[in-house]
């Protein structure tokens, strides 16, 4: 038992380092990646080819004045940016990185990844509304009412895989893919997944609650110093999450040629962190009306149709 | 994949991690951060003028409808999870029955559309 409990320990810390440490380098890819197709340089100054860039700026915040407005709701207001970490950080326990290297196997990992990623939600709306300020209050509510939406989608859309692999155990759905991806039997589903996440992430073309022009920083506008530095991790490691669970659900997780397991998933999830700033570097902001008939409008019929066309070719063949 | 420990351990241990990174952080910012509050570095930020009115201002009722439609659609989603899971050994009777619960929430759908809950102007 103490043999396991140590095991347990030592593969948290790793996969939480990790997680940290991408997160770190994942800005500033982005910013170097957005930065080479504007034919900008992108960060230089901080050591080689700026690679120091990202520390300076955890250090930047870790020193930066905390500022508490006086008309916030005092504790609401530091509650919210750690609840936000929390809940996006304790999602990586469950995503298994290869058939062996997992912090643990849930029978339920995909309730669970789903369920924690809405509680993350509701610190978005305390965040904005313990601000005790008008833009942030704004960009609470638009945050929550978007996650909100494109998450009822985003649930529907990974109902055809379920259907499939029969489980909700993200391992043993990663093994249903031993032959065939499930992008393959479901590309309808996989599309409207990857739309969904860039709403849930307020990703570009879909971070209307940061709209800069409308509402200066959205919920995040009083936070400062290392509270803000939790939103952004935050953010970040739900990209990581997002990732994981399209590699796993859409991709065959592990599953590849010649390179072992764990290599195989990091490139595929590499792959979708470029997409996602490929993304960014692409297209304009949608208006938030548009925005919320594509999710009402088009992608909740769609993913209904694909579950309902799922089911009735699974019976056929 | 443990023997001896619940596989609900290490998901309350790795929250215990990230409780502890998140308040243990913070406080030790405190210690290392300066602290010279003044009262215009206070007020809440109103694009450099005085802050108008109050924040507890009206919110537009668009925003309770779409969390109550998310209700509606997010409890549909709870009931086909075990569904879409066992759906391979229920069958087409399995189908009739989710077909028909989709269908009766389809019709509250359309009537929301109808009614103009979606839109947003």
């Amino acid at each position: 038992m103490a043999q396991e409990l140590v095991l347990v320990v030592i593969k948290m810390i790793v996969v939480f380092a990790v997680a940290l440490l991408i997160v770190a380098y994942l800005t500033y890819f982005e910013r170097k990646i957005i930065g080479h197709m504007q034919l900008r340089l992108g960060p230089m100054r901080v050591g080689p080819h700026g690679l120091l860039q990202p520390i300076a700026d955890g250090l930047k915040l870790f020193v930066k004045e905390d500022i508490v407005p006086h008309d916030s709701d005092r504790w609401t207001f530091y509650f919210a940016p750690i609840l936000n970490l929390v809940c996006a950080l304790v999602l990586l326990a469950v995503i298994p990185f290869s058939y062996n290297f997992m912090v643990t196997r849930l029978n339920i990992g995909v309730l669970y990844v789903l369920s924690l990623a809405s509680v993350g939600t509701i610190a978005l709306l305390l965040a904005g509304w313990s601000s005790g300020s008008k833009y942030p209050i704004m960009g609470g509510l638009r945050s929550a009412a978007q996650i909100f939406s494109y998450e009822i989608f985003l649930g529907f859309s990974i109902m055809g895989v379920l259907m499939i692999s029969g489980s909700l155990d993200l391992v043993k759905i990663v093994e249903a893919q031993s032959k065939v991806w499930n992008i393959v039997y479901q590309p309808v589903a996989f599309v409207v997944y990857v739309i969904a996440a860039l709403g849930e992430l307020n990703r570009v073309p879909f971070d209307l609650p940061e709209a800069e022009n409308e509402l200066v920083a959205g919920f995040h506008t009083e936070y400062s110093g290392f509270k803000f530095a939790y939103f952004f991790l935050a953010e970040y490691a739900n990209m990581i999450v997002v990732s994981c669970m399209a590699v796993i659900l859409f991709l065959g997780g592990w599953k590849g040629p010649v390179l072992p397991g764990i290599v195989w998933f990091l490139i595929k999830m590499c792959a979708f962190f470029y997409f996602f700033i490929w993304v960014r570097a692409t297209f304009p902001r949608y208006r938030y009306d548009q925005f919320m008939r594509i999710g009402w409008k088009i992608m909740l019929p769609i993913a209904l149709a694909n579950i309902v066309v799922t089911g009735v070719v699974m019976m056929l063949v | 994949m443990y023997q001896h420990i619940s596989q609900y351990t290490p998901v309350l241990l790795f929250f215990a991690l990230a409780i502890g990174f998140g308040v243990g952080a913070l406080l030790f910012a405190y210690l290392v951060r300066p602290n010279k509050p003044d009262p215009e570095k206070l007020s809440p930020y109103e694009c450099g003028i005085p802050p108008l009115m109050s924040v507890n201002e009206r919110i537009p009722i668009r925003f309770f409808i779409i969390v109550m439609l998310f209700l509606l659609f997010d409890v549909e989603a709870v009931f086909m999870y075990p569904w879409a899971v066992v759906y391979e050994r229920i069958g087409w009777w399995g189908f009739i029955e989710m077909f028909l619960f989709i269908v009766i929430l389809l019709v509250g759908y359309v009537y929301a559309w109808a009614k103009g809950a979606l839109e947003w102007e």
